[in-house]
């Protein structure tokens, strides 16, 4: 008879809250539900600490509890451990952040490097950035950037000249990032509109040029550069090859940003045309204003992930002999004096283009859900 | 004086022709033309005159010189230098078709299986897969080759302490060595049992599903399939007196001899091109799951068929609609991609004729040329094929 509050009675609408049962709230309750809800779960949930239990604590003691950030070479590295390459040997970046960043860029020259490191992010946050006073100014600034810079890093007109061959490192890998990403958004807008055309002449133009591109690899398109290009000019024409990479890498991308972006356009359904013509609008107008707006909005996934593979693309210069980021790494390797240390340069090529390229997925996320009018 | 009719008159004859949208679009089309084929001319123009300068002619003669230089990886024809170039550009083509293939079949299993895991209810799970997509997605497809292949050369051992499984399979970083089966003459009675195998089950599959819809009976299809397709041609082989051998490879010197070898490039190569791949392929698969909405499940369910049944019938044919357009853009992005064989010295067909055959006779139109064409041609092949296929599962409405 102990139970008695239990069985007492309440005059509806006086019950006491009571808590949930314990099974269904807490942490307990959400590892049942999340890890052990079935013994397939189970099983996996299992399997699953085995797997990170095997690799993080050994990762953990070779990148961070036996590593060695500062050396001279190699050999130094390896005797402050217990065991050659016990841990993970930093010092190897550390030594070489300098050529990592800037090539062969010449010494004395650098903070030209550095100040268009610092135009760059300039040059960005009026494109990132929604709310910022003087936009539309910011906007003329960013579209003359790539002009400013180029004349910096190759000087001439006042500027001691420096060859593009000295280039190198992740300045190089965000030249032509940078490039290939601002100019293959236009020249792919203007592919997809030329694609849509009611002229036969150019829909024929543009999806022959923009299916031949999507049908072979960059790699191909490079050594096509870098080898018969030469041909098509007039004897006697010296074009350097940076530029001939730079244009071939952002013809790439436009073909497939053509693409992304007529999948906008094709989701926009006709009665915006026919309003912007009823208003008066021209071909142009209607486009600039009604059409392409909404196509973009649409779009912008795919147009980041198409920023994104170019940016990866990029690497593909060091098969033609040109020293990105990837290709300085990899040219390193080789180097005696740090010979075998590969994991150490290839963990820093990757988080290098990890963390960019990740941002860029991040950011166009959080665009598109400000932009997102929902219905 | 000053009438309307006068100042069309007086207006020029181009500026009206412009203002009237059917003739500027043939205007601005008349200019695009003579733009390009002047261009073209110019072109061509240039291309002859270089090539006149350094003593070049245009033509495809080379490729039945012979072309002098071995090419490492070839299972698939024989080749010896003393071969033509054209020899080895198919030597070539057929090494990036068999990396292409290989890590197609790869990839799509893969990713399958990641972006299945991926719509796992299991968090932890969850994650480890997600963590791993995303470090994948966004590092370059050539850093992973080249890791994969640093791996096999710095961490491997070399042939004499190679990593063994009860000395019949090797792995050491010259590459990995399996027995080769010998078949005797007893092994055609296999073969005719596959055959035989394939029959009945096709015949069997019809006769179910007969049975199915005028009885609505249903017979587990898939494990008799499977058990005759595989027990059939076992049987035979044990009766027939087990007509096969293998050929286990023995170490010689510095390297193993006899059995099969496969190169690091090759393994390095495809590892490397079928894990990013299907990095891509799990985030469509996810994606054309979860497009299918929640009412089709509960619809299933609420006829009484089970969650595999549901999956099987219900999720997965629509699901496909959707997942197969992209999948057909992946599996070219990695025909293209394998291309960066070059970088590890896997002999493809960029490596052959735009690598080595290029550097030998100097002849760049012609190579390139030939690659540009090679490549689109297994582009358009590909596309033709997944256009099909995609037309076959497609949703056809009345």
């Amino acid at each position: 008879m102990n139970n008695s509050s239990l069985e007492k009675e309440y005059v509806p609408g006086t019950h006491p809250n009571l808590p949930p049962p314990v099974k269904t709230t807490g942490p307990l309750a959400w590892v049942r539900l999340n890890l052990f809800s079935s013994t397939l779960n189970t099983i996996l949930t299992l399997l699953a600490f085995w797997f990170l239990w095997e690799i993080l604590p050994p990762f953990f003691e070779w990148a961070v509890v036996n590593s060695i950030w500062t050396a001279g070479n190699r050999q130094e590295c390896w005797d402050q451990m217990s065991s050659p390459a016990l841990g993970a040997c930093w010092a190897f970046i550390e030594n070489r952040l300098s050529l990592f960043t800037y090539g062969f860029y010449p010494g004395h020259l650098q903070w030209r490097v550095n100040l268009s490191f610092v135009l760059l992010v300039l040059a960005l946050i009026p494109v990132l950035y929604e709310n910022l006073p003087y936009r539309k100014y910011g906007f003329i600034y960013s579209a003359v950037f790539p002009f400013i810079t180029g004349w910096l890093l190759v000087g001439g007109l006042g500027l001691e000249r420096v060859d593009t061959d000295q280039f190198g490192g992740i300045m190089l890998t965000l030249i032509l990032g940078v490039t290939g990403i601002s100019f293959s958004l236009p020249i792919g807008i203007v592919l997809a509109l030329g694609r849509q055309s009611k002229m036969p002449v150019l829909r024929i133009l543009c999806v022959f040029f923009i299916e031949f591109i999507r049908g072979v690899p960059l790699i191909v398109l490079l050594f096509v550069a870098s080898t018969m290009l030469n041909y098509f000019l007039p004897p006697g024409t010296v074009f350097d090859l940076l530029l001939r990479v730079l244009i071939m890498v952002t013809l790439f991308a436009s073909a497939y940003m053509a693409e992304v972006i007529r999948g906008g356009l094709q989701a926009i359904e006709k009665g915006q045309h026919e309003a912007g013509d009823s208003l008066g609008l021209t071909y142009w107008q209607a486009n600039r204003l009604i059409v392409l707006p909404q196509a973009l909005k649409i779009s912008i996934p795919g147009i980041v992930n198409t920023f994104i593979g170019l940016y990866k693309d990029t690497t593909l210069v060091l098969i033609i002999g040109m020293l990105d980021l990837l290709g300085i790494g990899d040219a390193s390797l080789a180097d005696s004096q740090w010979a075998g240390l590969a994991y150490e340069i290839y963990i820093f090529v990757a988080l290098f283009f990890f963390l960019s390229c990740f941002g860029m997925s991040r950011y166009s996320l959080y665009l598109e859900k400000k932009l997102h009018t929902g219905h | 004086m000053d009438s309307p009719s006068a100042k069309t008159e007086l207006t020029p004859l181009m500026l009206r022709l412009w203002r009237n949208q059917e003739h500027r679009s043939k205007i601005i089309q008349i200019i695009t033309i003579v733009v390009l084929f002047s261009l073209l001319g110019m072109i061509g123009n240039n291309v002859a005159t270089n090539l006149e300068k350094a003593g070049k002619e245009f033509s495809f003669g080379f490729l039945n010189y012979p072309a002098g230089y071995d090419i490492t990886f070839q299972p698939l024809i024989s080749y010896s230098p003393t071969d033509t170039h054209a020899r080895a550009a198919i030597v070539g083509l057929l090494n990036t078709l068999l990396v292409a293939f290989s890590g197609v079949i790869i990839a799509t299993i893969l990713g399958f299986t990641m972006g299945i895991l991926r719509l796992s209810s299991n968090w932890l799970v969850n994650r480890i897969v997600y963590v791993f997509l995303e470090f994948t997605r966004n590092v370059p497809v050539l850093l992973h080759i080249l890791f994969v292949y640093g791996i096999f050369l710095y961490t491997l051992p070399v042939p004499k302490k190679a990593i063994s499984i009860s000395d019949t399979v090797f792995l050491s970083n010259r590459g990995f060595y399996t027995p080769t089966p010998v078949f005797e003459d007893g092994f055609k009675y296999v073969l005719i049992a596959m055959l035989v195998a394939v029959l009945i089950v096709f015949f069997f599959k019809q006769w179910a599903k007969k049975v199915q819809d005028s009885t609505g009976k249903i017979y587990p299809v898939f494990f008799i399939s499977i058990s005759i397709l595989i027990g059939l041609p076992f049987l035979t082989f044990f009766i027939s007196g087990t007509p096969m051998s293998w050929e286990t490879p023995v170490l010689k010197g510095f390297n193993f001899k006899g059995g099969t070898s496969i190169k690091p490039e090759y393994i390095a190569l495809t590892f490397a091109l079928s894990y990013y791949t299907a990095c891509f392929i799990a985030e469509n698969v996810r994606g054309g799951i979860l497009a299918i909405s929640k009412g089709q499940t509960e619809a299933a369910h609420g006829l009484g068929l089970r969650p595999n049944r549901t999956l099987q019938l219900i999720v997965i044919p629509q699901a496909l609609r959707v997942i197969i357009p992209p999948l057909c853009s992946q599996y070219l992005n990695l025909t293209k991609n394998s291309s960066l064989a070059i970088a590890i010295g896997y002999m493809d067909v960029v490596a052959t004729i735009g690598g080595i055959t290029l550097m030998q006779t100097g002849k760049e139109m012609e190579t390139m040329i030939i690659i540009l064409l090679t490549y689109l041609f297994i582009s358009l092949v590909i596309s033709a094929f997944m256009n099909w296929f995609n037309r076959k599962m497609a949703l056809v409405e009345r």
